[in-house]
């Protein structure tokens, strides 16, 4: 199992066991972590599981594709850290990660 | 005593008041009544990846059944409510029981449109609505089967693609001059029928079918002039919106229950979300009925927030999304009314956008391969950004930079109504 682990905006860690291969949004709805609704789920079309990866994973993940980058324009409050939970898979390399959702989707 | 609300409907619409009643602060008791014997789940994917047998029944579910336990929302399950009494407000359901309520929602969707010709109550004929539907077409669901979808729609035409990729034989029966007419323009629908027959698809427009005969073993489609025999046939001609419970409780019905834009029905203290509702559009400034998990989840957001004393009115901009192939169209905004196709990029390449204007203003865009198109021209819509037809149609500006425009944003007024 993977642990991954939502902090949310008042600084409320959540630490999952993700199975491996499920995205990191369903992760978030099954084990009901606030902060990520992914309302089209999972396919990149609502930008409702935006999260900010911990800076020292930022490296780590794989990288964003045109269509994640695309609708993370419309989120408010998009940084340098932002991803798309339903683009990112649980996997070995991920295990320990930290992500933060903003505080527009609490 | 708690105030109580009772939502009817499992979908996206219900689903998602429950959902955001809890978040609004709702304290009281919550019921959400689902004529369907299934947890709340998503219904895009059933003409997607879960027919394509690429998603467990399970990822379909827009809520774990412990999220309900934990948030203290009572599920009824295979129950109908067969009457309202809105002057008691009190729900009598088809179990015999009734339920009284503070807050009614109703979240009821849509039904299939029935298919009337001769023949088709055939057992080989199906519709797509539910997951028992697509689970009930599975075993003839097999490569080297014949299927006959009939409408070019959302529906048809994903199923389409699925069972090309699946191995099956298609044909696509379109009433209409163009697939997917209902929703895009002669440009758009013409691309999808090129890419949907270079797939090997036997798409046909201006066919209207006749009727149905067949044996156990097969059906035999009759069109004008033509004889098509199936495996399988799916029926994806539309939706019907389930206003007739609302009809009978007197709530003002007009395709759909009227709402105002903070989902208020005619009657007190009964709402209505979703696929059966017909809202005022702020954007637009017309009365409509969308049908989207977007339009769902932003009305149940709207209706729940209503309900906890909160002024957040249904404002956003609609959007629409469809898989096929190697091809997301995403759609922003409703095309309805305009007098200006502007095309970004080439259909040939597969990735292009078709702006839809009217007086220079952006009403909508089919973005296929395009998502920075799709996000600027939402925002766009929404801040009511003017734009220019040479502008977004020159690629030598980034998408991106297509809602930087120099522009004053103007009052939101779309021009008049048709």
């Amino acid at each position: 199992m993977i642990k991954v682990t939502y902090i949310d905006h008042a600084g409320t860690p959540r630490t999952i066991e993700a199975e491996e291969g499920i995205d990191l949004m369903d992760v978030a709805v099954d084990n009901l972590v606030p902060g990520i609704d992914g309302d089209c789920g999972g396919v990149a079309a609502c930008a409702t599981c935006h999260v900010h990866v911990d800076p020292a994973w930022k490296d780590k993940l794989p990288p964003m594709g045109e269509e994640e980058d695309a609708m993370l324009e419309l989120t408010d409050d998009r940084n340098q850290y932002s991803r798309l939970a339903c683009q990112l898979k649980a996997s070995p390399e991920l295990d320990g990660l930290i992500l933060h959702t903003p505080v527009g989707q609490h | 005593m708690n105030e109580t609300a009772v939502i009817i409907g499992g979908g996206q619409a219900g689903a998602q008041a429950a959902i955001s009643l809890r978040k609004e602060g709702f304290i009281g008791a919550i019921t959400l009544i689902c004529e369907e014997p299934e947890l709340p789940y998503q219904r895009p994917p059933l003409s997607k990846t879960y027919l394509a047998g690429e998603l467990a029944k399970e990822r379909l579910l827009i809520k774990p059944a412990a999220f309900y336990d934990k948030a203290g929302i009572e599920l009824l399950l295979g129950v109908r409510v067969d009457a309202i009494d809105t002057p008691q407000q009190v729900l009598q359901l088809d179990n015999q029981q009734s339920l009284p309520y503070t807050h009614l929602v109703f979240a009821t969707g849509g039904r299939v449109r029935p298919l009337h010709c001769p023949g088709i109550e055939h057992h080989h004929v199906h519709y797509l609505r539910t997951l028992a539907d697509v689970d009930a077409m599975r075993d003839k669901f097999k490569p080297g089967k014949r299927l006959v979808i009939i409408g070019g729609g959302y529906v048809g035409l994903e199923t389409a693609a699925v069972a090309v990729k699946h191995g099956l034989d298609v044909s696509v029966l379109v009433a209409r001059p163009t697939a997917l007419g209902r929703v895009t323009s002669q440009v758009v629908g013409q691309f999808f029928e090129q890419v949907h027959r270079a797939a090997g698809v036997n798409l046909q427009s201006n066919t209207d079918v006749e009727c149905l005969k067949g044996d156990d073993e097969e059906v035999v489609v009759t069109t004008r002039g033509a004889l098509l025999n199936a495996d399988l046939v799916v029926v994806g001609i539309g939706l019907l919106p389930n206003v007739e419970l609302a009809e009978r409780a007197g709530i003002l019905c007009e395709d759909g229950i009227n709402t105002d834009q903070y989902g208020r029905t005619s009657i007190a203290n009964i709402y209505a979300a979703g696929d059966c509702a017909n809202h005022p559009n702020a954007i637009y400034k017309r009365r409509m009925r969308l049908q989207s998990v977007q339009n769902a989840i932003d009305q149940a957001k709207a209706v729940a927030a209503t309900i906890c004393g909160k002024n957040k009115p249904y404002t956003q901009t609609p959007w629409f999304w469809s898989d096929q192939y190697d091809l997301k169209l995403q759609t922003a905004g409703v095309n309805t009314g305009y007098n200006e196709i502007v095309l970004r990029g080439d259909p040939k390449t597969r990735s292009f956008a078709a702006f839809y204007l009217r007086t220079g203003r952006l009403l909508a865009v089919d973005a296929i391969n395009r998502p920075a198109e799709f996000v600027a021209a939402r925002n766009i819509i929404h801040k009511h950004l003017a734009v220019s037809a040479a502008r977004l149609s020159d690629e030598s500006i980034p998408a991106k930079a297509l809602v930087e425009l120099p522009q004053t944003a103007t009052k939101p007024n779309m021009g008049t109504s048709p």
